[in-house]
């Protein structure tokens, strides 16, 4: 006779294991790319040019065309995704239309990263004859964080209390007054929350600019945005995989940079989202 | 006058609200735009079946199985690996975690979700390569197994996430009819709430094949590149996406290849259609 105790252990056991095998090597991952990456970083590596063929010097164009192309990321997606995402929690209806849009949501979210960067190639560089630019990059990852900025919002603006709306109509606001000044103020923290978790996505992509932006090598800071820029992960794949003999010190310093940058947004966002937490009225 | 800029800002947002799906339309005319064209000089069937990827040659020869089956034979090894073990942490998260644990878990698989993937090829390469050629005594360690060990790593946010969602959906009740009826806590979860989750489950292993099948730069990094029909988890491989991602910056704009790109590109839209579309189906018809 089998003891249900002793196979409970058992099964327990595995499942401890498993869970395990998923964080430790996170864990793991993070602390040698910081043990080893942190040697390198230095003013002059922050601040610096690439240099002798990208085997030193610094990686500062990389993180200045990093941020360039997530800011215009940011201010495509932005509007488009909050009215979308008000659109969604006030405006529509339970029907065809909703379920569409919904739809739609998911598929973008699950277009394959690359398949963004033959679209911007498609549509941005060779149909609009943008280039490759920072216009051209900066749309392409726009569309691609679109999903993750309406969903949080959505989430955001549906959390606030109905009440709040019918207190705000009753008193005589329009539909568009009380989703100005009662919805979105409330919503405020968990819109920021998804616009960061956005911003960081974008940072750390790398197929959508391949072919959209990123220059290969390009020691100069941009002048208007029809330029080419360098960006952080795109300098980390040619300088692990297209650059022989580089020190492993300037790739694992640029894989550091790159990860500190998107982890750091991420907790900025789990700490608005904590704090609006703990302050929430309702 | 305030009646009529409601009125715009109303459209303005019903605009916004479309947004998504027309972005969704024009990726795939502007995908069909360009891909295409392809099939005015080499038909479909050859395309698809086509054993030898060449574009470069004289003529070019664009059969894409070979990159077809390197898909498939990374995306089969990332799911053997990461169905179990994903599935397992999220009851282990949502059933059995103490509450302080539970929330360190979480942040440790949110934290994974944030790792851009150019870092997680680039420590694949590092590590993991190394590790396999030693162990299986290859002559390189860039193969179809790195790869599916490495996506198989990164499919575990979306599997895990998801899964624990739909185990967490399960009506209490159902638990503790179960754990009245004597069940142990383990017999409750086998019997009682992987069946009654099953098929938020099953939208998670979907959805993890989607972000497996869709991966591109960690895949190009570490399974070796080499457009051959595979025979064995053992050799380098390369996908569909790496394919685009690699060839892309030498094809010239309006040239066979080129074409040919997009039309794998079209390839990739469908199957990452299909996945999504048929997962999103299954977390409906939980509620």
């Amino acid at each position: 006779m089998r003891n249900p105790r002793r196979t409970q252990n058992i099964a327990f056991f595995f499942l401890l294991l498993a869970t395990l095998l998923i964080v430790v090597p996170v864990g793991l991952i993070i602390a040698i790319i910081v043990q080893k990456g942190f040697p390198a970083i230095n003013w002059q590596f922050l601040t610096d040019i690439p240099r002798q063929g990208m085997r030193s010097g610094g990686i500062f164009p990389a993180i200045v065309g990093t941020i360039y192309l997530v800011c215009g990321a940011i201010i495509f997606a932005l509007p488009i995704g909050l009215l979308s995402a008000i659109y969604l929690s006030e405006y529509s209806g339970d029907n065809f239309l909703t379920r569409m849009i919904k739809l739609a949501i998911v598929n973008l979210a699950g277009v394959p990263s690359v398949v963004y960067g033959l679209f911007g190639l498609a549509l941005f560089v060779v149909f609009f004859k943008f280039g490759a630019s920072m216009l051209s990059g900066s749309l392409t990852l726009g569309i691609m964080i679109l999903p993750i900025i309406i969903t949080t919002s959505r989430e955001a603006l549906e959390s606030v209390p109905y009440a709040f709306r019918e207190v705000s109509l009753s008193l005589g606001a329009s539909k568009w007054q009380t989703i100005r000044h009662i919805v979105l103020p409330n919503a405020i923290a968990g819109i920021l929350t998804g616009t960061i978790l956005g911003l960081g996505r974008a940072a750390g992509e790398t197929a959508p600019i391949l072919f959209t932006v990123a220059a290969f090598y390009l020691p100069q800071l941009p002048h208007s945005i029809f330029e080419q820029v360098m960006a952080l992960p795109y300098h980390l794949y040619v300088i692990s995989t297209q650059v022989p003999n580089v020190d492993e010190k300037i790739r694992y310093g640029t894989a550091l940079v790159l990860l500190m940058l998107v982890l750091f947004m991420n907790l900025i966002a789990i700490i608005i989202r904590y704090r609006f937490r703990k302050k929430k009225k309702w | 006058m305030r009646k009529f800029k409601e009125f715009i800002i109303e459209k303005l947002i019903l605009a916004c609200g479309l947004a998504c799906v027309f972005f969704v339309i024009l990726i795939f005319l502007f995908l069909l735009k360009e891909g295409l064209a392809v099939f005015k000089t080499i038909n479909p069937a050859k395309f698809l079946f086509g054993k030898n990827w060449y574009p470069i040659s004289e003529p070019a020869q664009l059969g894409i199985l070979p990159l077809i089956f390197g898909s498939l034979l990374v995306t089969l090894g990332a799911t053997i690996i990461s169905v179990p073990i994903g599935v397992a942490c999220a009851v282990y998260i949502a059933e059995i975690a103490p509450l302080k644990i539970k929330e360190i878990l979480k942040a440790g698989i949110e934290l994974l979700a944030a790792i851009p993937s150019v870092v997680l090829g680039f420590i694949g390469m590092i590590t993991l390569v190394p590790l396999v050629k030693n162990i299986f005594h290859l002559p390189t360690g860039l193969t179809a197994l790195s790869g599916s060990i490495m996506l198989a790593f990164m499919a575990m946010p979306t599997i895990v996430s998801i899964a624990e969602d739909a185990l967490y959906s399960v009506p209490k009740s159902y638990k503790e009819g179960a754990l009245a009826l004597g069940a142990t806590h383990w017999q409750t979860i086998y019997r009682v709430m992987l069946p009654a989750a099953s098929s938020g489950i099953l939208a998670a292993v979907m959805l993890g094949i989607g972000r497996v099948t869709g991966e591109t730069m960690a895949v190009m990094m570490i399974t070796g590149n080499a457009a051959l029909m595979p025979h064995s988890f053992l050799q380098p491989v390369r996908t569909l996406t790496a394919t685009i991602a690699a060839e892309m910056g030498e094809a010239v704009v309006g040239s066979e290849h080129y074409f040919a790109l997009f039309a794998i590109g079209i390839v990739l839209f469908v199957i990452s259609f299909a996945i999504n579309v048929t997962a999103d189906l299954f977390l409906h018809r939980k509620k």
